[in-house]
């Protein structure tokens, strides 16, 4: 009952406190409207999630997220570097692949969504089968690097919030 | 002692619409002078995001301190544009393999299956065999 | 202060603005010019929140979200037009 009630703890929590802070007011009436659409959203779309993602280990998440918000401040500054100051024929594009040894889709979704964002790297799309990561890589001399460093940076810590 | 802190803030603030501005520039002038359309794909997605991240920020510290009012509703665009700018440079990435970049320039999966773009997933006859 | 860092990024935004114009016209492939109106959604936000600080009011907030949300849409919309002919499946 009380599965079906909240098919999502986490997404109505989060409804909630959007909610509010889309009003920009807390008054115990915009709580209750967004209490109530925390509610009925979650039920209402239940259909397309119909699995709970498993979050194992909530501190690794924050710590996930510090490393990736100053990964995307360098990178920021790298890749400005880069667009600056090299002439276009000295920026070597390459193309990298990933191996994954996540499976879970909502990892991989924020590997990508990871490495779209850090080191002048874009994920372009998965293998048809969901085994490796195709990424461009503005300029790099040696992809093997790119690549050791996306796996141990990112994925190891992805693999054990997502366990 | 207040004039200080008014002097402190509005620093800041001057500091943060510069950064936000210099990295809007930057992400922009990629987008004119990079050669390849996957090179210009990397400019907008990073630059762009923390030139209105910047931007964003100083505006909030702007009303916080100068006007004394709190408002959630930059954090709420800074989160959404964070959270969007790697699903559509993901998505125009997508778009333009299709139409423009020819398999064969690609390098292999490693894997039984060719990339998404091109290949079908595997269909469940093939995961029972 | 303020007032010439405002002016500074006013430029800055203003020119982005001005180079997407050119991708956008200049191309060559759709996969660029979807990627030129992307941040030209972008670019045009920071105006608007730029301008907010500038006259002191918050009201452009909603405006700027609704924007952030509308061109997300439409960029999605684009591609998803792009890759399979058809928008809602």
């Amino acid at each position: 009952m009380l599965k079906r009630l909240f098919p999502h703890p986490l997404l109505s929590v989060t409804l909630t406190i959007v909610w509010l802070m889309l009003v920009n007011k807390v008054t115990s009436g915009n709580l209750a409207l967004g209490i109530l659409l925390g509610i009925v959203i979650p039920v209402m779309t239940a259909p397309y999630w119909p699995n709970r993602p498993k979050l194992r280990a909530p501190l690794m998440a924050a710590e996930y997220a510090l490393v990736v918000l100053w990964d995307i401040i360098v990178a920021n500054i790298v890749v400005a570097g880069i667009v600056m100051f090299k002439r276009n024929a000295d920026i070597h594009s390459q193309w990298v692949v990933v191996p994954l040894e996540l499976t879970s889709p909502e990892a991989i979704t924020v590997l990508a969504g990871t490495i779209t964002m850090t080191p002048g790297t874009v994920s372009a799309t998965l293998s048809a089968d969901g085994g490796s990561l195709l990424v461009h890589c503005l300029h790099t001399d040696d992809p093997d690097g790119i690549r050791d460093d996306i796996k141990t940076r990112y994925e190891r810590r992805l693999k054990e919030i997502f366990r | 002692m207040d004039q200080d802190m008014t002097l402190l803030s509005e620093l800041l603030v001057s500091v943060f619409l510069i950064v936000g501005g210099i990295f809007g520039l930057v992400g922009s002038f990629g987008l004119l002078k990079l050669k390849q359309t996957m090179q210009r794909l990397h400019a907008p997605t990073k630059a762009t995001t923390l030139g209105v991240g910047g931007a964003l920020i100083a505006s909030m510290l702007y009303f916080l301190m100068i006007e004394g009012s709190v408002s959630f509703h930059e954090l709420l665009i800074t989160l959404f544009l964070f959270l969007t700018a790697p699903i559509t440079a993901n998505f125009i990435a997508k778009t333009f393999m299709q139409g423009d970049v020819p398999e064969n320039e690609l390098p292999q999966t490693g894997r039984e299956f060719g990339w998404a773009v091109y290949d079908d997933p595997p269909s469940e006859e093939d995961e029972e065999k | 202060m303020i007032t010439y860092a405002l002016i500074f990024a006013f430029a800055c935004f203003g020119f982005g603005l001005l180079a997407t114009l050119w991708r956008l016209l200049a191309g060559p492939t759709a996969a660029d010019r979807i990627l030129a109106l992307d941040t030209m959604v972008i670019n045009f936000i920071a105006l608007l929140i730029l301008y907010g600080i500038w006259r002191g009011t918050a009201i452009y907030f909603e405006a700027s979200m609704l924007i952030a949300m509308v061109g997300f849409v439409s960029t999605v919309a684009f591609c998803r037009f792009i890759l399979r002919g058809d928008i809602i499946e």
